[in-house]
């Protein structure tokens, strides 16, 4: 049976990682990830877990002191947002080339400046090509039922990449709501235990990590990176199988809502989903057509199947909840259109940037993207404002 | 492991981990050598100050504390060792080409 | 008591040849020799710093380290290592590793990842007290890029970014005291030392240093032919100069009590070591005098300064 809490979307993560037992945590506290280190703590403190939890002095070292513990044959977790995230970049890359299955709660925030603590995605854009398997959560639960299922898709053999789990910070990281828990025993058997093939405390195969990798060598050692990421498309699948097995909760590669028989699309990520949601039974309750496609795993990129699940439909809107500052699109929304045009679908696709600095995302908002798909002819004005104050 | 520049990717260590520690063994740096230590072991005295020094391992010693001729194949010609040699029992000499 | 030809003899060389360092470097030798202070049946697990230490010797697919090895960023070795660190406690702590199982943490790290873009890193792990030795081999700037001034960089010499020129007449900053700022760490142990004569003093320090639970801190001399500009096979010559000269006194700091390792029977003057470097060469053009006053002036009081603090800690 499982369990009836009402938890943050913070503390169902680190409750994840209670269940989890990681051998290492090392993190550093930044709004609105911050709690997610202090439950932990708290729970080392009081002997609940058998980790040795690391308080660095900034998110590098956390990253850095994470690879030096995974590397070492542990299984180390950490948790950050934003400029924290942007603090570890330089390490966020070499944890993935090194191949180290990490698992990273990513609680998502605007990347300053100017200063802002409140939820948008620039955070986990700005690493999105980082090789690293990147999860999305609308809720709390899917935070919490993402985080059980990390690290074995993460630990994989052949997956061996580092992966994050995000969720939309204070919408989602500080809001209590209903999830169900697992039971301890229930997490322990399903997470297993961690047996890495090669390890630094191996006294008898010592091993160098982390080399001079030089021209004759580094293309293929990227290319083993990619077949890895190739690889995760059908671990996350058969991860997600047995998780559906033990819970009943289903999840795949994007949820679909009322997707099938929807006329006008909107694709979208993380809490944001939820509105949406409400919106589409709205304007289906007034015979609209209205669909939804909520991206979870954004890495790898499920493309062929997304464009393959747009196709036929009359009009897409792709929100990115980013500043639109590359003069093309956003990152969700080129993905998107670039994958439509492998798989040979045309449909008219434009591109929101919304909710920007924790801006609310209200359902008047997504209302009217779905009137501007209805009326839409083609795709001019691919590049769009949602909430913006205009004169 | 043996990899060089021909491996395919298929069969190269994964994230450049090597597993064969102390292999750079195999990489020999003798040909760096532009002038090349001599050892006159009748000078020599055993004082142990030349050894220690070498940035090349390329002394070898024995379990008889009693250094041997130079290993060729790794020493650099750096002539550190010949300096510190207070009795003149290493002497550096040009390599012949 | 310390026998090289017995250590030698008989501990391995856990930093073997074929690494690609430069003929001459002062850093392989050093690192070596700490190594061997090592008991024979522990592991050790190195983490490495960027630098001229890193690329020269674990070039895929090669490495130098007959030990587990890891590098991960310029700034991130101490930061890399206490996570190995962590690792080692918690697996051991559950049983995950055999029991007699004896893991060593060593750190190495040049001026420039540890005096500047790694003093962070090493300032949280040391403060958070994991069990390993950073051992920073200070070769004066940086020295893998191509000679750049680091805050290690003794005042006036010459690098590529503080060339010195008719306006400004080299680096114009005195360098940085790591040593010091370690021992302000109030760590079990910090010491500075060099490869001096028989490498006693390196040994016996790294030795202690290894042997000591906590965070320890040493601070080793590395002369670099390049950077420095000197004669090549006169390595072990400008180690003494530094070291006779007080320029780099030798001495350790043990839970806070400083003991002066040598005392030079006739302290020399400090030109005797720069006047074989050529970094310091325009300190000897004519009218350029006041530059080695100063420098003398400044090595002076340090070591006036030092001599100071091991009277008064041991009078405690």
């Amino acid at each position: 049976m499982s369990i009836r809490e009402r938890l943050s979307g913070n503390e169902a993560t680190a409750y994840a990682m209670k269940q989890i037992n990681p051998d290492v945590v090392a993190a550093f506290p930044i709004t609105p990830s911050t709690e997610i280190p202090q439950y932990f703590s708290s729970y080392v403190d009081n002997g609940m877990v058998d980790t040795e939890f690391v308080a660095v002095e900034s998110e590098h070292s956390a990253m850095s002191a994470c690879i030096g513990a995974e590397a070492a044959g542990a299984r180390a977790m950490t948790a950050t947002s934003a400029n924290g995230l942007e603090y570890m970049w330089e390490m966020v890359q070499i944890a993935s080339s090194s191949r180290l299955p990490i698992v990273m709660a990513l609680v998502d925030r605007a990347i300053s400046g100017p200063l802002n603590i409140h939820c948008d995605h620039t955070d986990a854009m700005s690493v999105r090509d980082s090789g690293w398997v990147m999860l999305f959560s609308e809720t709390n639960q899917e935070a919490y039922d993402n985080m059980i299922m990390a690290h074995r898709i993460a630990e994989n053999k052949d997956v061996m990449l580092p992966l994050m789990v995000c969720q939309d910070g204070f919408i989602t990281s500080h809001a209590i709501e209903n999830i169900e828990l697992l039971e301890d025993d229930k997490v322990k058997e399903f997470v297993g235990t961690y047996k890495p093939e090669h390890y630094l405390l191996n006294k008898n195969e010592p091993i160098a990590v982390g080399p001079m990798d030089l021209q004759p060598y580094l293309t293929e050692h990227k290319r083993q990176q990619h077949e890895a990421m190739e690889n995760a498309r059908r671990v996350i699948t058969e991860v997600a199988n047995d998780f559906e097995k033990m819970t009943g909760r289903k999840y795949d590669f994007f949820e679909g809502y009322h997707l099938e028989d929807a006329e006008y699309v909107i694709v979208c990520m993380n809490s944001t989903a939820g509105t949406v949601k409400n919106v589409v039974d709205n304007l289906r309750a007034n015979g609209v057509k209205a669909g939804l496609l909520k991206v979870r795993v954004f890495r790898p990129f499920p493309g062929e199947l997304i464009a393959k699940a747009l196709e036929g439909k009359k009009a897409v809107a792709v929100l990115d909840r980013v500043p639109l500052l590359n003069g093309t699109g956003g990152p969700l929304y080129e993905d998107v259109v670039s994958s439509m045009f492998i798989e040979n679908v045309h449909v008219p696709t434009v591109n929101y940037s919304y909710g920007i600095g924790g801006r609310d995302v209200t359902e008047e908002q997504i209302h009217k993207v779905y009137q501007d798909l209805q009326s839409m002819q083609d795709m001019k004005d691919t590049f769009r404002f949602l909430g913006l104050r205009e004169k | 492991m043996n990899i060089d520049k021909n491996t395919p990717w298929q069969e190269m260590t994964h994230g450049g981990t090597i597993y064969d520690s102390g292999n750079a063994r195999e990489f020999k740096t003798g040909d760096w050598r532009s002038i090349k230590p001599v050892y006159i072991s009748e000078k020599c005295k055993q004082c142990g100050l030349c050894f220690p020094v070498c940035p090349d391992d390329a002394i070898p010693v024995g379990k008889d504390q009693l250094r041997k001729d130079f290993n060729y194949d790794y020493c650099k010609g750096c002539g550190v060792c010949a300096k510190v040699c207070p009795f003149g029992a290493i002497e550096m000499k040009e390599e012949e080409k | 008591m310390y026998n090289v030809k017995e250590v030698v003899a008989n501990k391995p060389s856990r930093f073997t040849a074929g690494h690609r360092m430069c003929a001459g470097c002062g850093a392989p030798a050093v690192a070596r020799m700490i190594l061997r202070a090592v008991d024979e049946n522990d592991h050790v697990v190195v983490s490495n710093a960027t630098g001229c230490m890193e690329v020269s010797t674990c070039i895929y697919p090669y490495t130098a380290w007959t030990d587990s090895y890891i590098h991960t960023a310029f700034e991130s070795a101490s930061a890399a290592e206490s996570g190995a660190e962590a690792a080692y406690k918690s697996l051991k702590k559950q049983g995950k590793l055999p029991e007699d199982q004896n893991t060593k943490f060593i750190v190495f790290g040049g001026d420039g990842g540890t005096y500047d873009i790694g003093i962070q890193s090493l300032s949280g792990a040391m403060e958070r007290g994991h069990d390993m030795t950073y051992v920073c081999y200070d070769n004066g700037a940086y020295m893998n890029t191509g000679i750049q001034r680091s805050s290690a960089t003794p005042r006036f010499a010459d690098t590529t970014t503080s060339p010195a020129g008719s306006v400004i007449p080299g680096k114009m900053q005195p360098r940085k005291d790591l040593t010091e700022i370690m021992v302000a760490h109030h760590l079990p142990y910090v010491a500075q030392t060099a490869a001096f004569a028989n490498f006693k003093d390196l040994y016996e320090k790294a030795e202690k240093a290894i042997n000591t639970k906590g965070g320890k801190f040493l601070n080793v001399l590395a002369p670099c032919p390049r950077g420095w500009g000197y004669a090549t096979e006169d390595l072990m010559l400008l180690n003494k100069l530094a070291v006779d000269t007080c320029w780099w006194p030798l001495y350790e700091v043990e839970n806070g009590v400083y003991h002066i390792t040598y005392k030079p029977a006739k302290k020399l003057p400090v030109e005797e070591f720069l006047k074989l470097q050529k970094r310091f060469r325009h300190l000897f053009k004519p009218g350029n005098e006041w530059m080695i006053e100063e420098l003398q002036k400044e090595v002076d009081l340090r070591w006036n300064e030092l001599l100071a603090k091991e009277e008064m800690t041991n009078k405690q």
